[in-house]
C-alpha cells in the first residue's frame, strides 16, 4: 500500500487524515467502531484553562449542506484533560494535538505551560472560536491579536505549535503572515464561519446563542481558497479543513497547499468517512504513482 | 456496543397519517439494544442524522423497530424508503430505562413520545400500565401493541374523540393514588414531563424520562446536545446522547 505518512512541523503523521477538534471528543467516543490509531492524529476538544460550561441549548442547527454549532467551548479544563484523557489517548492514538482557547493570553499562556510537561505531541491554539464572547476568535481577527497570542504561548512551550485561523476576517493572509513571524510552527485552517438561522415560525434563532459556526460541505470551497491564499503568503505547512468528506476533497485541499487535513462534520454524517478518506487516498497514490504525498502539497496549477 | 451499518427494511407500515413503522433486520445492533435507546438515522442528501427511538427490540428475528412522524425535510425524506431499501443506522445509543425487576411500572407516552415505551411494556407485560395521550383520535398509534403485551392502557385524547378527554396526567394521577408503583417512565413534550416528574416527587415515586434535543454526532463526541441537570448537587450540562435520553426525573433542569 502507498506510504500515506506526512510530517509537519517535525512531527510525523502515518497518514494525512486528522479528526478535527470539537467533532471527535477525546477519541473515546467512535472505539466501537474503530481504533483511533487508524486516524494520523486527533485534535481533541478544545480546552480552556479552567473547565467551562458552554452556551444554552439548542446548540445545532442543520444548512443546506452543513451545520451551525454554538458549544461555546464546554470542557472538563486543562488538567482534566491531561489526567483524565491524555494517558488513554497517548496509548491507543497517534498524535495527539491539544486544542486550547482561552479569553485572555495568560489564560493560553498557563494553558501552555501546563501542556508543555504533558504528554501531548503538538499544541493547536484556537484564536478562532466564534462561539463564546471574550477570547476565541477577537484573538483571531486582528494582527496584533493574532501576533500577541503567538508570542507569549511562544515562550510557554517548546511544544510544536499550530495557530488554527479564523476565516472571519477581511484577510487570511494578514493574520497568517503575523503568526508566523511570532514562531508559530505551522497554521491550521479554517474554523468555522459565523452564520445564522431563524425558525420562520416562531421569529426566534433555531440556536441558543443566536449565532453559531458554519462547518461541512457548504464551506469548502472557502477553505480550499483561504488554504490557496496563506500557501502563497507564508512558508509554514498548512494541515487544512472546513467541509472536507471526500478523498476528492483531500487531495483537492491538498493541491491548493494544504500538507494535511483535519475532518469534522463529515464525522456526524459518516462516522467511518475518514478511514473512507484513507483508503481513497492510498488508492489515488497507487493509480498516479505518488510516492509520497508532499509531491502534490500546493501543486494546483493557477490559470 | 454500537454499530454503524445499513440495514435492509423488512416491513414498512403507515400507522397513521404521516406516522410510520419501519422493522429493519440488524441481528447484531438487535443483540445490543436495551428499551429507551435510540438510533441516529443517516438520510440521504442530509449532513445530520435524524435521531429515532428504538420502539422494539426482536433478539431471536434480529430486527429493531422504530416508528417515526413527518415533521420537517428529513423525516419527509426518511418516508419514501420502501421495503428492501437499505436504512443508514448508528445504533444502540444511549443509556435506556433502568426498569425494576419487580412492582408495578407506570409508562407514559404523549404524541410521538410513545413509540420508546412500548419495549417496557415487552418487558413488564401485566406489571406495566401504559398511559398514552394523543391530540385526537386520528393520530393514535400502539394501543394494540400495548394490550398485547397484556398491560393495562389508558388512552387519552385532548379533544375527548377517543379514550378520556384530557391530559396524561389525570389517569397518572389516579395510579399513583392507588399506590405501589415502583417506577415512572416517561417519554413526550417537555411540558407533559414536567407535570410527570412534579407529580412523581409529590407521591415519592421514582421517575425516569426521556429527552429530546437536537443532536450532531450521537454518540457524545461533540456536546451539542446539551440539558440542564444537578448532578452532586452541581448545575452542569449533560449530553442527550450519552449521558440520556433517559434520565432520572430529579436530575433534569425542566426550565434549563
Ligand atoms: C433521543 C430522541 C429520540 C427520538 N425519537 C423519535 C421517535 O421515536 N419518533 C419520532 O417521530 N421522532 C423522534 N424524535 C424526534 C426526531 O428526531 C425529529 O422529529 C426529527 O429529527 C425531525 O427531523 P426533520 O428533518 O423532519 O425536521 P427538521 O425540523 O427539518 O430538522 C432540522 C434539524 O433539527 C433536528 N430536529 C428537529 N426536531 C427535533 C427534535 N424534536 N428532536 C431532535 N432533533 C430535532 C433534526 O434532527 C435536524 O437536524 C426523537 C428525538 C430524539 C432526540
Ligand atoms: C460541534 C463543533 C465543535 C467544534 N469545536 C471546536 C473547538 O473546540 N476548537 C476548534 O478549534 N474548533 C472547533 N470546531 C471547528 C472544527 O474543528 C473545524 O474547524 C470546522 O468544523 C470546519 O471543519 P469541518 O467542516 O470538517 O467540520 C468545532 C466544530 C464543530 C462542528
Ligand atoms: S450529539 Fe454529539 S454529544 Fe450528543
Amino acid at each position: 500500500m502507498a506510504d500515506l505518512s506526512v510530517k509537519i512541523a517535525g512531527v510525523e503523521f502515518s497518514n494525512p487524515v486528522i479528526a478535527a477538534s470539537g467533532t471527535f471528543g477525546n477519541g473515546e467516543c467512535y472505539t466501537d467502531l474503530y481504533p483511533i490509531s487508524k486516524l494520523g492524529g486527533i485534535s481533541c476538544k478544545g480546552m480552556t484553562i479552567e473547565p467551562k460550561q458552554g452556551n444554552p441549548p439548542p446548540r445545532i442547527a442543520e444548512t443546506y449542506s452543513g451545520i451551525l454549532n454554538s458549544v461555546g467551548l464546554q470542557n472538563i479544563g486543562v488538567r482534566g484533560f491531561i489526567d483524565y484523557y491524555l494517558p488513554t489517548l497517548k496509548q491507543d492514538g497517534n498524535v495527539i494535538i491539544a486544542n486550547v482557547s482561552g479569553a485572555t493570553i495568560e489564560d493560553y499562556v498557563r494553558a501552555a505551560e501546563l501542556l508543555d510537561q504533558s504528554d501531548v505531541d503538538m499544541i493547536e491554539l484556537n484564536i478562532s472560536c466564534p462561539n463564546v464572547k471574550a477570547g476565541g476568535a477577537t484573538w483571531g481577527i486582528s494582527c496584533d491579536g493574532a501576533a500577541s497570542v503567538t508570542r507569549e504561548v511562544r515562550k510557554a512551550t517548546k511544544k510544536p505549535l499550530i495557530v488554527k485561523l479564523t476565516p472571519n476576517v477581511t484577510d487570511i493572509t494578514e493574520i497568517a503572515k503575523a503568526v508566523e513571524s511570532e514562531g508559530a510552527d505551522a497554521i491550521s485552517m479554517i474554523n468555522t464561519l459565523l452564520g445564522m438561522r431563524i425558525d420562520i415560525r416562531t421569529r426566534r434563532p433555531i440556536l441558543r446563542n443566536n449565532m453559531g459556526g458554519l462547518s461541512g460541505p457548504a464551506v469548502f470551497p472557502v477553505a480550499v481558497r483561504m488554504v490557496r491564499q496563506c500557501y502563497k503568503a507564508v512558508s509554514l505547512p498548512i494541515i487544512g479543513m472546513g467541509g472536507i468528506s471526500t478523498w476528492e476533497d483531500a487531495v483537492e485541499i491538498m493541491l491548493a497547499g494544504a500538507s494535511a487535513v483535519q475532518m469534522g462534520t463529515a464525522i456526524f454524517t459518516d462516522p467511518y468517512s475518514p478511514l473512507k478518506v484513507i483508503d481513497g487516498l492510498a488508492g489515488y497514490m497507487d493509480k498516479n504513482g505518488i510516492k509520497s504525498l508532499s509531491e502534490i502539497v500546493g501543486q494546483c496549477q493557477e490559470w | 456496543m454500537y454499530f454503524c451499518e445499513k440495514y435492509p427494511v423488512v416491513e414498512k407500515r403507515e400507522l397513521a397519517d404521516g406516522i410510520y413503522s419501519v422493522v429493519v433486520n440488524a441481528p447484531n445492533a438487535a443483540k445490543a439494544a436495551a428499551a429507551g435507546q435510540f438510533a441516529n438515522i443517516g438520510v440521504p442528501g442530509f449532513t445530520l442524522r435524524r435521531p429515532i427511538s428504538i420502539c422494539g427490540i426482536d433478539k431471536e428475528r434480529g430486527t429493531l423497530r422504530f416508528v417515526f412522524e413527518v415533521r420537517g425535510k428529513g423525516t419527509a425524506e426518511l418516508a419514501k424508503i420502501s421495503e428492501g431499501d437499505e436504512l443508514d443506522i448508528l445504533a444502540p445509543l444511549g443509556n435506556g430505562f433502568s426498569i425494576p425487576e419487580t412492582g408495578r411500572i407506570i409508562a407514559v407516552g404523549g404524541g410521538i413520545g410513545v413509540p420508546p415505551m412500548l419495549e417496557i411494556s415487552v418487558e413488564t407485560c401485566e406489571r406495566c400500565t401504559a398511559i398514552i395521550g394523543f391530540r385526537d383520535k386520528s393520530r393514535i398509534i400502539l394501543a394494540e401493541d400495548f394490550e398485547r403485551n397484556g398491560s393495562e392502557v389508558h388512552l387519552c385524547t385532548d379533544d375527548g374523540s377517543a379514550g378520556q378527554k384530557g391530559l396524561v396526567t389525570f389517569p397518572l394521577a389516579d395510579e399513583l393514588e392507588k399506590g405501589d408503583v415502583a417506577a415512572v417512565m416517561a417519554c413526550g413534550p417537555a411540558v407533559m414531563l414536567k407535570s410527570v416528574a412534579k407529580m412523581c416527587e409529590v407521591y415519592n415515586v421514582p421517575c425516569q424520562v426521556s429527552l429530546e434535543q437536537r443532536m450532531g454526532c450521537g454518540v457524545g463526541a461533540c456536546v451539542v446536545c446539551s440539558c440542564l441537570t444537578v448532578r452532586n448537587g452541581k448545575e452542569m450540562y449533560s449530553r442527550v446522547c450519552k449521558d440520556g435520553p433517559v434520565f432520572n426525573a430529579e436530575e433534569v433542569k425542566f426550565d434549563g
